[in-house]
Order: C-alpha cells, then structure tokens, then sequence
C-alpha cells in the first residue's frame, strides 16, 4: 500500500474514525458520504457526520490463518476476527494477546494499537487498531507468584501459538 | 510549584522470559544471575509492539482516567532509547493516535534511561508558565541486550504516561531537582543495535553517585529527610541497585515497597522510575509525599518531591490496569519464541 493511500487512512486506522447519520442515527465504519439505510437516501447528503467508535466490541465470527499475509509471518497461528462494535459496524481485525485457542465468538473485545506492517526495514511503519480480549478467559496462561508451576505448560502452548 | 499529575496510565506487554530460560540457552546459571540482579521474570514485547504503540496505549489509559479531552494538550514528549526511528518523531503518531493533533508541539527525547523524567521537567515548565494546559510525558522502552550480555538477563520493556497540568491535580510536584556529568557508564553509538558499558563502572561512579548526590540535593533544598516520606522511587535497572541505594540513603523496606517494579518485569528503562511512581500512585491515598530519583546512563539524575492531594481520593482508576496486575500476569516464552519476536534470528536477505 502506498504511503499516500496508508496516511489517508490515518483517521480511521488510529482513531476508529468513522461517520454516522444525523437523520437515523446509524453509525458506519469506514464513513459513508450517504446513509444507505434511510429510505430517501439522497436526504442523507451532507447530513452525515464524523464520528468515532470507542472501540469495545465483541466477536461476531473468527477464522484462524496458518498461512500468514506478508508481514504477518511472526505471528502465526493468529486470529482474525470480525468485530461487533457497540455501536453497530461490523470490523476485521486481528485478535492479540490470546492464543487462537481462547477465541470465541461473542468474547468480548476493546481495540488496541499495534503495528500492522513495515516497509522493509527501511521504510514506513503503518500502525493502526487491533483487538485484544476485553474480559478475563477461561484458561489463562497467566503466570504470577504461582508461575513456576504452571512454566511448563503455558511454552507448550506458546510454542504452539508462536 | 503551580503544576502537578493530573493522570497517569502504565502498560507493560504480555510476554515474560525468565532469567533461567536465558542462562539455559547460553550455559551459564540463569537463575543465580536472576537471583544476582534480583530480577525473577522480564517482561517481551509481541512482534507488533514498539515504543509507538506502548506510548500509546498508557497516555490513552491516562487520557481516559483523567477525563481529559486530547485537544486540551499542548504538548507531547517521548523518552526512549528505543524509538522506532531514528528519524521522524515517535510523539507525531502518539499524538495523532491519542486525537490531540494538530494544535500542539511535540518531540522525542533520549537521556538512556531518563529521558522520561526530563520529559516531566519540560512539562512542569510549560504547565507552570501557562503556555499549555496539559503536558504529557511518556517513558517507554522496548529495550534490548546483546544474546548472551548480562544486559539481557533485564532488559524489558513497558511504558507510562504522565498527564501534567494545574487543574484536577493528583499529585503536586513540589521541587525537582538534577544533577548532570559526562560519565560514559553506558552508550549505544548510532547505527549499532545493541548497548554497551562499561561493566562494574556502571556502579559507584555513574548509578549509584547521580542517584545519591540527587536525592541529597533534592532534600537538602526542601528542607526534608527520608522520614519525611511515605514512598520512594528509584531507577531500577535491575532489583538489587534500588534497594541497596534506598539504604544507602536511610530509606526503609516499607518506604521502597511500591516504587520497586523491576524484579517482576524487568528493566524497563526509561519507564523504569515511572512505573514505579505510577505502582505508588495505584496505591496512594491524600497527602502522602513521594520521593522519586530518575537517572539516565551518560549521566544524570532528576529527583521530585511529590505529595498527593485530596483529588486521589476520587481519581478513577478503574479504566485501565493497574501496575500490580501487570507484575502478576504474564505468559512464559520459551528462549526460541523470545529470540523470534525480538528480531534476534537471522532470516536470510539483507
């Protein structure tokens, strides 16, 4: 992707910088110039205004990608999920900070900043949202005083996930 | 002083490495160097966190916290040793992420691991001459070792991000205080991509003298001696210095409780002090004073005394985690997985 096309894009890939309409309330993301639910939407022209969704969602449906895109190759396995906002539009992202394994759908989720790909180790940087898990899971390999214990485990499973 | 913290946020990323798994790989006995350093697990950051995205994440926690509204922020700086590039600010993106562009000035700062404090201390003065509102100060660090140096049994990484302004302040900053030399402890020359230093003589003449002559220089000006505190924070390179200049200066066990961060996450440079202030903030109450001592490798120090006001006792922290559940959690990585998201496997090409 071009740096031009990446930095206009800045808004939405930053700050979830998305639209709603001031006629029937429904928010989009990316923004729309036109409300495409309200029945005369020509009236939605210029009545469109800019708005941010506060990134807390949950996950509507998910896939697991083994084979990674280009600049994703560290990450495998990872989630790619899509994303329920509270505020209505549906969004594709990455689900970090989990191994695939705890992904579910309706896990609740907040977005998070992370990069998203380099342009070579010379060039730009793009960073933008991500999700990470918003709720406390089930089995968490977490470790604290007791994480002696449980070491073992949780490389076994970070192997697996990295 | 007419300027203060008006909010905070800390983050520290997911992944832990201890100091066995390291000495495992190298042949040498991880675990009495973890025990040496008093470091027990070190924090890793993901492949796709940098100092950018860690800066962020805290001054957005701090931001929410504080209810503060990003355009009210006239001015953002980043202490790092490990800003993503060596040339175009980590601060432009930070800002622009936390929706506080374009109305502001912003810039990187590098002091080693102070960069942060000094970084407050521009703050302070901006807030204190009414050029800004609110100023925000970021220490974060995504810092690295050589394979196999003592430096990567804790370097670690994590950041926090101070709000300063005069209004709704948590925390006034009473007097800060410096004490700057040449002292070449620790350097990293442009275009290499790991540290180094001077071995035993990052000790007495560069930590343990700025750290020292600092506080007493601080206290000496305010008219205060450790009794006088409730809290006190030191640079924490690794466990075992903080505690042992924390005695040096009379300091007790119960004093350096919250302030020392580093055993569970590491050294995390330039948020290394301020994690610990954002620990003591986590656990303040109204009128506690606070002693903190930043230093910086290549050398200085900058010490405040801070007291907490009224204002803490009805400060939301609940957005957020606290600093504690980032020393309490954590997910073990093997040294390979380690050495892969740090970038220290070589993969062909140039």
């Amino acid at each position: 992707m071009s740096i031009a096309r990446f930095w206009r894009e800045t808004p939405r890939r930053y700050n979830l910088g998305g639209s709603k309409c001031t006629m029937c309330g429904t928010a989009y993301f990316p923004p729309r110039a036109v409300c495409p639910t309200c029945a005369h939407h020509r009236e939605s022209i210029e009545k469109m205004v800019p708005f941010q969704l506060s990134g807390d969602g949950e996950v509507f449906s998910y896939t697991v990608v083994h084979e990674a895109a280009e600049g994703f190759e560290m990450q495998v396995p990872y989630a790619l999920a899509l994303v329920r906002t509270v505020e209505g539009p549906v969004l594709t992202g990455q689900i970090v900070d989990v191994i695939p394994e705890e992904v579910r759908i309706g896990l609740k989720v907040r977005a998070t900043f992370r990069k998203l790909r380099e342009e070579g180790k010379a060039g730009v940087i793009h960073y933008g949202y991500k999700f990470a898990p918003a709720e406390e899971l089930p089995t968490p390999p977490h470790g604290g005083a007791s994480a002696a214990a449980r070491s073992s485990a949780t490389k076994e499973s970070d192997r697996a996930s990295a | 002083m007419d300027a203060g913290i008006v909010s905070y946020g800390a983050y520290v990323p997911r992944y832990r490495i201890t100091p066995t798994e390291i000495g495992r790989v190298w042949g040498t006995d991880g675990e009495s160097m973890g025990q040496g350093l008093n470091v027990h697990r070190k924090s890793v950051p993901a492949p796709d966190e940098d100092t950018i995205t860690i800066s962020t994440e805290a001054l957005r926690v701090a931001l929410v916290r504080g209810a503060i509204d990003p355009q009210q922020i006239g001015a953002v700086y980043v202490g790092s040793e490990s800003h993503p590039y060596a040339v175009k600010p980590t601060a432009t993106v930070v800002a622009q992420a936390v929706g506080a562009t374009p109305n502001l000035t912003a810039a990187d700062f590098e002091f080693a691991c102070k960069a942060g404090t000094a970084a407050i201390q521009t703050c302070l003065g901006l807030v204190g001459a009414h050029m800004v509102r609110y100023g925000v100060a970021i220490g974060t660090d995504t810092s690295q070792g050589a394979p196999g140096d003592a430096l990567e049994y804790s370097a670690s990484a994590g950041g926090a991000a101070f709000v300063i302004g005069r209004e709704h302040v948590i925390a006034n900053v009473e007097r800060t205080v410096s004490y700057t030399t040449d002292t070449p402890d620790f350097w990293r020359r442009e275009g290499q991509r790991y540290p180094s230093h001077s071995g035993r003589f990052t000790g007495e003449p560069a930590y343990f003298r700025h750290e020292t002559e600092c506080a007493h220089r601080l206290m000496e000006a305010s008219g205060t001696t450790p009794k006088d505190y409730r809290h006190v924070v030191f640079h924490q390179p690794n466990g075992k210095f903080p505690q042992r200049v924390g005695k040096q200066l009379g300091f007790n066990e119960v004093q350096m409780r919250y302030g020392l961060v580093t055993p569970y996450i590491g050294n995390t440079y330039s948020a290394a002090a301020l994690l610990g202030l954002a620990n003591v903030l986590d656990h303040a109450g109204p009128g506690e004073r606070i002693l903190m001592v930043g230093y910086g490798s290549g050398a200085g120090s900058d010490a405040f005394d801070l007291t907490t006001t009224d204002e803490i006792a009805t400060y939301d922290r609940s957005f957020g985690r606290s600093v504690q559940s980032y020393l309490d959690s954590g997910v073990e990585l093997s040294y390979g997985v380690y050495a892969k998201y740090r970038g220290k496997i070589h993969m062909g090409g140039s």
